[in-house]
């Protein structure tokens, strides 16, 4: 089993000629992911570290004779949502978008056309995910030889809302010899494709994942929604949590960080949070470093009900 | 973003949406003028971007134009919440019959846009929420299938109306779900919605917020509203350190180098990015220190970026030494940044050993970095250093940080209401 | 005058020569190199921006380009 992304997975990235697109085109070939072709309308004829680019994801698919199994988007925000659109038109069912301050009502239209045709999206405002060992779609962790620092397989499933939390998070698990199975970089927009809840069937079915790390934030509802998923559910992984933002606490109406930290409501304080999670038995902690610990204690818990320890 | 009423009025007027009678004034003879005009009993309000405007006296009723001048005078010179208002509605004072809520807010678990709609209009839609779950109606409309008015109706029948109630307001609500998809707004309310006693339905009062990404798109709308692009509508204006900061970001694409937010501490913070700077200014304050301001770095700056950034936090006033900070690095290298904070010190005549209490910023060209901190002697934390133990080590080399933190002050404490509260509620109830 | 952490030096033997300065101004990502009416100028203001892509150094003949990294007196070259 695996999430998202397997070795066979191919993917494309809409906008490859773009600064950070060419960078992280390099990054995702140089870490052993398959890219099979790049769109830049008008750019048709180009190569992009040797992938091929395209006017369109149609003539991409016409000229590889496969329809691509993802496509990761770094377009700028006012084209986000043909290209988005586009992919999804031509059968991509894993999209992950890595532009930000897309307006929130193209985020709603990108995710109710995904509904509709049965595929995922991750992000927008996000660095993508990676399968350590495995590959990566996206910009998450940088070039291949930092990513090996940060990202070694392991048993921890890792979920944050901020892009650079995944890797010092991931690079804390691995320091710690723990490990990751899969990182998934959520994205740091109040409406996102792939919320925590939305994503854990996805590592309760991975064999790999034996626990689970969240980053999250002040702002919208989706830990109060990955609490009421862990109680009605009764998930197998333990899970630990970091709350980043507490101050925001004392400057109601303020803004920080993600534009998905925006406080609309009591429910979505950094206090009001906490609480929540761990109400539902999800551990709380105070700093990066506990992590590895509490992940530890969590499945040393579990060992004789049959779960797995892993040193 | 929000708006003042006077400018959700007008953008109600787009939508067709009927409104009373309205004037926005600057001056008492202004207002008097709108009041002759109306020619009859009017409501005088303040122009803030707060709610509580009738507690704290900013909303009066006149019967003569004399009266309306004498209350505007009044309603003009009163600050709410820290806020001088910007001006005052003169509107026809409504003959009402009964008062509904009726507004658009996103759903960010179902990532749609959802109808709130109530026959309890007039007062606070949370407390009605929760004192009176069966007056509230709600439903999703899609963003990608034309919009529907049977959407607007089945939340309004929720409620039990029926009859000339429900065929005559379901146009209007749909009209504010159309309002809120063209206009890029978070929430569209109109509370209260007002039943006159012809039968007729208008708007009282209105309050829309538009998205901050969306205001590029949005320039044409701005523009007839007046509202300029530095306006930043947030809780409290931006002080001339913070302006800066936006200058600094805004004058140079590579990278972000801003989010600049002041603060009356001692220790001076460059850190990111949007996830990190979070952790780290939590992890200052959490080893008792005064942090003089929060920024973010990120996305790659270049090394003049963001060694303006690092010049505008040295030389804050009280600041003795600063922090750089970041979780591990992607794309946003070490070595460029190592560059840009030294740079600034020394164009400024400080010791980078000295005004740097520590430098964690592990990731993409970390040799490199370490290399340029080594020259210069810099202490400087891999990424064995936690986030937290980083901010530890900087909290101890400046003054007065170990009994705690002391409580978050910026510039102005005085604006605390928050612009955006969800489903805020209506500011005042009118009397019929 | 060098930079704090940078100096590039271009060799005088190709310094004045127009196809070089318009292709090191191209290849420059950072804009180190100007184009001075077909002549290689180096843009001091910049130095410091470089990012040791070492795109100049291909684009140069062999050696005519050198990247001093003043903070551990390395040199990029071919």
């Amino acid at each position: 089993m695996s999430i998202l992304i397997d070795e066979s997975t191919t993917f494309i990235v809409q906008g490859i000629t773009g600064r950070e697109a060419v960078n992280l085109t390099r990054e995702c070939l140089d870490y052993g992911s398959t890219i099979i072709g790049g769109v830049t309308p008008g750019r048709r004829g180009r190569e992009v570290h040797g992938v091929p680019v395209f006017d369109s994801v149609a003539q991409l698919v016409e000229a590889t004779g496969q329809v691509p199994d993802g496509s990761v988007v770094t377009v700028p925000p006012a084209f986000t949502r043909d290209a988005v659109f586009e992919a999804i038109e031509a059968g991509v069912r894993l999209v992950v978008i890595v532009t930000e301050r897309i307006p929130r009502y193209d985020v709603a239209q990108m995710v109710e056309l995904a509904n509709l045709r049965g595929a995922r999206i991750i992000g927008p405002n996000c660095l993508g995910l990676i399968r350590p060992g495995v590959g990566k779609m996206g910009g998450i962790g940088g070039p291949a030889r930092d990513v090996v620092k940060a990202y070694q397989p392991g048993s921890v499933g890792v979920m944050s809302r901020s892009g650079g939390m995944t890797t010092e998070i991931s690079s804390t698990l691995t320091a710690a010899g723990l490990g990751v199975s899969t990182a998934i970089s959520i994205g740091g927009d109040p409406i996102i494709g792939s919320t925590y809840a939305e994503l854990m069937p996805l590592f309760e079915a991975d064999d790999q994942s034996e626990a689970i790390v969240i980053y999250s934030e002040p702002g919208g509802r989706m830990e109060a929604e990955l609490a009421a998923w862990v109680i009605e559910n009764r998930s197998r992984l333990p899970i630990v949590a970091f709350m980043a933002g507490r101050f925001m606490d004392e400057m109601p109406g303020m803004s920080f960080g993600h534009a998905g930290t925006i406080v609309e409501g009591k429910a979505d304080t950094a206090a009001e949070k906490i609480a929540r999670l761990e109400a539902a038995g999800i551990a709380v902690a105070q700093e990066i470093a506990e992590i590895p610990d509490l992940v530890r204690e969590r499945l040393g818990g579990r060992a004789g009900a049959g779960g797995q320890v892993v040193a | 973003m929000r708006f003042f009423e006077y400018e959700s009025r007008r953008i109600l007027e787009r939508e067709r949406i009927p409104i009373t009678q309205s004037g926005h004034a600057e001056t008492p003879e202004e207002a008097r003028k709108i009041a002759e005009d109306v020619g009859g009993p009017v409501v005088i309000k303040s122009q803030v971007l707060a709610g509580g405007r009738m507690k704290a006296g900013g909303v009066k009723f006149a019967d003569t134009p004399e009266e309306c001048e004498a209350h505007a005078r009044d309603i003009l010179a009163l600050e709410i919440n820290g806020q001088v208002p910007r001006g005052v509605l003169v509107a026809a004072k409504a003959q009402i019959a009964h008062e509904y809520y009726a507004g658009v807010i996103y759903d960010g678990v179902r990532k749609l846009p959802t109808f709130v709609f109530s026959d309890m209009g007039g007062i606070d839609i949370e407390e009605v929420a929760e004192t009176h779950p069966d007056h509230i109606g709600r439903g999703h409309f899609s963003t990608v299938l034309p919009p529907m008015d049977f959407r607007a109706k089945d939340a309004i029948a929720q409620t039990g109306l029926t009859g000339r109630e429900l065929t005559r307001l379901t146009p209007i609500l749909s009209a504010l779900a159309r309002l809120f998809a063209t206009y890029d707004m978070t929430l569209a309310e109109i509370n209260p919605l007002v039943k006159l006693e012809d039968g007729s339905f208008v708007a009282v009062d209105a309050h829309m917020e538009m998205e901050n990404e969306a205001r590029p798109r949005q320039k044409a709308l701005l523009t007839e509203l007046g509202v300029g692009e530095d306006e930043t509508r947030e809780a409290r204006e931006a002080t001339p350190f913070e302006i800066e900061g936006e200058r600094i970001d805004s004058v140079d694409h590579r990278g972000v180098a801003g989010n600049v937010t002041e603060f009356d501490g001692n220790l001076g913070l460059v850190i990111g990015a949007g996830g990190g700077s979070l952790t780290l200014f939590d992890a200052v304050r959490h080893h008792g220190g005064n942090p003089a301001n929060y920024c973010e770095i990120g996305g790659n700056p270049s090394v003049s970026k963001a060694a303006n950034l690092t010049k505008l936090v040295l030389q804050k006033p009280g600041v003795e030494k600063i922090a750089v900070m970041m979780s591990t690095v992607s794309n946003t290298r070490v070595d460029i940044v190592a560059r840009g904070v030294i740079k600034a010190c020394v164009e400024l005549g400080f010791d980078p050993a000295e005004k740097i209490a520590v430098f964690r910023i592990p990731g993409a060209w970390e040799e490199e970095g370490f290399k340029i901190l080594d020259r210069y002697g810099l202490e400087y934390a891999d990424r064995s250093v936690s986030m937290h133990e980083a901010a530890r080590i900087a909290v101890e080399k400046v003054s007065g940080g170990s009994d705690g933190a002391a409580p978050l002050r910026g510039e102005e404490p005085g604006a605390e209401k928050p612009p955006t509260e969800r489903l805020s509620g209506a500011d005042e109830v009118l009397e019929g | 005058m060098a930079g704090l952490f940078i100096d590039v030096e271009v060799d005088e033997s190709v310094a004045g020569d127009p196809d070089l300065a318009r292709r090191l101004e191209e290849a420059c990502p950072v804009d180190i190199f100007a184009d001075a009416d077909g002549r290689v100028e180096v843009v001091e203001d910049n130095l410091d921006e470089c990012v040791l892509c070492e795109l100049c150094i291909g684009t140069a003949p062999a050696g005519a380009v050198r990247v001093k990294k003043l903070y551990d007196e390395t040199v990029l070259s071919t």
